[in-house]
């Protein structure tokens, strides 16, 4: 009894100490890993305003990303803005607004909604993709093959690829927004009889240059965001497949994280 | 099958001058001292975890040490920012132990790439260049279209060695050359290293634990352990050491055959 009794606190109080310990460790490797990812963002500023200008690289990658992902985010933004439609006009017909399903539609998807799925699907079909690339290649000396050849992999592989980001994100939130408002459109239209003219007017009354602006502005913010993340992972990485595998599924889990809080910092200072 | 004694081999390619690197406190080189004459091949041995790969990335730029200078001909390279380290770079090529070939890119694109990077030829010069090269490393012209993922381990030694001198480096490193591969082919990788020497007058630093190898390929072998350099001299000298880490090491092999 008299050995089992000091036992008791000192357990808890080591669970305790690991708790603690496991939340610091935590907070310190997030803001170690923004810190890494800020700086990675300068490098990369300073080797994409330098010769030479690797445009066949910077292209290739703007395929990749942005031509690449277009079925993926055409049919996303056409199913979203037909579901939106659906749903809106469900709510609206009780107190008989179905006439604000278009706008509904509109701001929501120009203001939020088509920046946040389209860097979400960037994330996923070209950010994955991206963070295994450059974790194998770091992982079989690809990286350093690169430095022995006086050939600095910043500029090399990140430049093109975080460009293509920035750009890209932008320009698949358009397309976003025209499936999208296509989609509810057909929904509202052809599926619950809305007037084609009361949709439309109705929309472009409620909708501002600015409302656009936002979401592009966002999709850039976005992209170049997980474009830096999915580079900084992969370019890291270390510990053969199994780190270049883990090295992803952090991409993509902080990726995402970061779209969704960029969006509330962005739009709470935008409005 | 030694390597002949290069001609005019006084003058340092590279002086490695009391060299010290420590990672998180474990210390890895503890004073390295190291001269490598112009178109020698100095073989770097030593047992696993005996910081070989830490000083032949020294050598070239990847990482910088605590204390000590790495002079590469006649240049200090340790107090140089990227722009001066990406020149002095490019008088070197390097063999990756696994080669390290880009894997989206065919032989051909392989071994065109740091032409492609750092000269203006045009795209008939490229390939001229380039077949020069692959037909050095005895490589037929079938292999120029293949990805390395379908080439065997020899074959892509060979395609690291071609692309490593297609630039006409004054300095290749062979990052363990042979390891991993089967004696036929170690011994073509051994071919390969003289090869380059002899045609290419390259100076050549290899690290590696093959002492077969090493004996067959080196002019000179300098013995690293727990961070120092404890031997240095011609094979026959290494033969003769009285030091107990490299009689150890060398009866390994010596003391079976």
């Amino acid at each position: 009894m008299t050995t089992e009794t000091p036992s008791k606190p000192n357990r808890f109080t080591g669970a305790f100490t690991q708790s603690v310990e496991g939340l610091g460790k935590g907070i310190i490797d997030v803001v170690s890993s923004i810190g890494g990812v800020v700086a990675l963002g300068l490098d990369v500023f300073r080797w994409s305003v330098r010769r030479p200008f690797r445009l066949h690289n910077l292209f290739t990658q703007l395929d990749f990303v942005g031509v690449g992902s277009i079925f993926i985010v055409g049919l996303t933004g056409t199913f979203t803005g037909m579901v939106f439609a659906l749903q809106t006009s469900t709510a609206f017909a009780l107190f008989d607004a179905e006439s604000l399903v278009g706008p509904t539609v509109a701001l929501t998807l120009t203001r939020e909604l088509a920046s946040v799925f389209a860097a979400l699907m960037v994330t996923m079909r070209a950010g994955s993709a991206m963070c295994t690339e450059l974790g194998t290649m770091r992982v079989t000396e690809q990286v350093d093959a690169l430095e022995t050849m006086a050939v600095n992999p910043v500029q090399y592989l990140l430049v093109p690829r975080v460009l293509a980001g920035l750009f890209m994100v932008p320009a698949l939130t358009m397309l976003f927004n025209t499936t999208g408002m296509t989609g509810a459109y057909v929904v509202a239209v052809f599926g619950l009889g809305i007037s084609p003219g009361t949709f439309l007017s109705r929309t472009q009354q409620w909708m501002a240059p600015a409302d656009v602006y936002e979401g592009l502005i966002k999709g850039a913010i976005f992209g170049l965001a997980v474009a830096l993340i999915c580079c900084f992972k992969g370019y890291n990485a270390s510990g053969g497949a199994k780190g270049v595998g883990q090295a992803t599924t952090e991409a993509m889990v902080a990726s995402a994280l970061s779209i969704f809080i960029l969006d509330f910092i962005v739009g709470m200072l935008m409005h | 099958m030694n390597a002949p004694t290069p001609p005019g081999s006084e003058r340092a390619m590279i002086d490695i001058v009391d060299l010290h690197k420590t990672f998180a406190g474990n210390k890895v080189l503890t004073g390295i001292n190291l001269t490598v004459p112009a178109g020698s091949t100095c073989v770097i041995l030593g047992g696993s975890g005996s910081g070989k790969t830490v000083l032949m990335k020294h050598m070239i730029g990847l990482l910088k040490p605590d204390s000590g200078k790495v002079i590469v001909d006649g240049q200090d390279i340790v107090p140089m920012g990227v722009e001066g380290l990406q020149q002095v770079r490019r008088s070197f090529g390097m063999v990756f132990q696994a080669a390290a070939l880009f894997d989206s890119m065919t032989v051909f694109e392989n071994v065109a790439f740091p032409l492609r990077q750092h000269t203006k030829l045009s795209e008939d010069e490229i390939r001229v260049q380039v077949r020069k090269r692959l037909d050095l490393m005895g490589l037929k012209r079938a292999v120029e279209d293949r990805f390395p993922a379908d080439l065997s381990g020899g074959m892509r030694k060979r395609v690291g060695l071609a692309r490593a001198v297609v630039l006409d480096p004054k300095v290749v490193l062979y990052d363990e050359p042979t390891t991993g591969l089967d004696p036929i082919t170690t011994d073509s990788v051994d071919d390969m290293i003289l090869t380059a020497q002899k045609e290419l007058g390259v100076t050549s630093v290899v690290i590696s634990h093959d002492i077969a190898s090493a004996f067959n390929v080196a002019n000179q072998i300098a013995f690293l352990s727990k961070g120092v350099i404890v031997e240095h001299g011609p094979p026959e000298q290494l033969r003769q050491s009285q030091h107990p880490a490299v009689q150890v090491f060398l009866q390994t092999w010596f003391g079976k055959n």
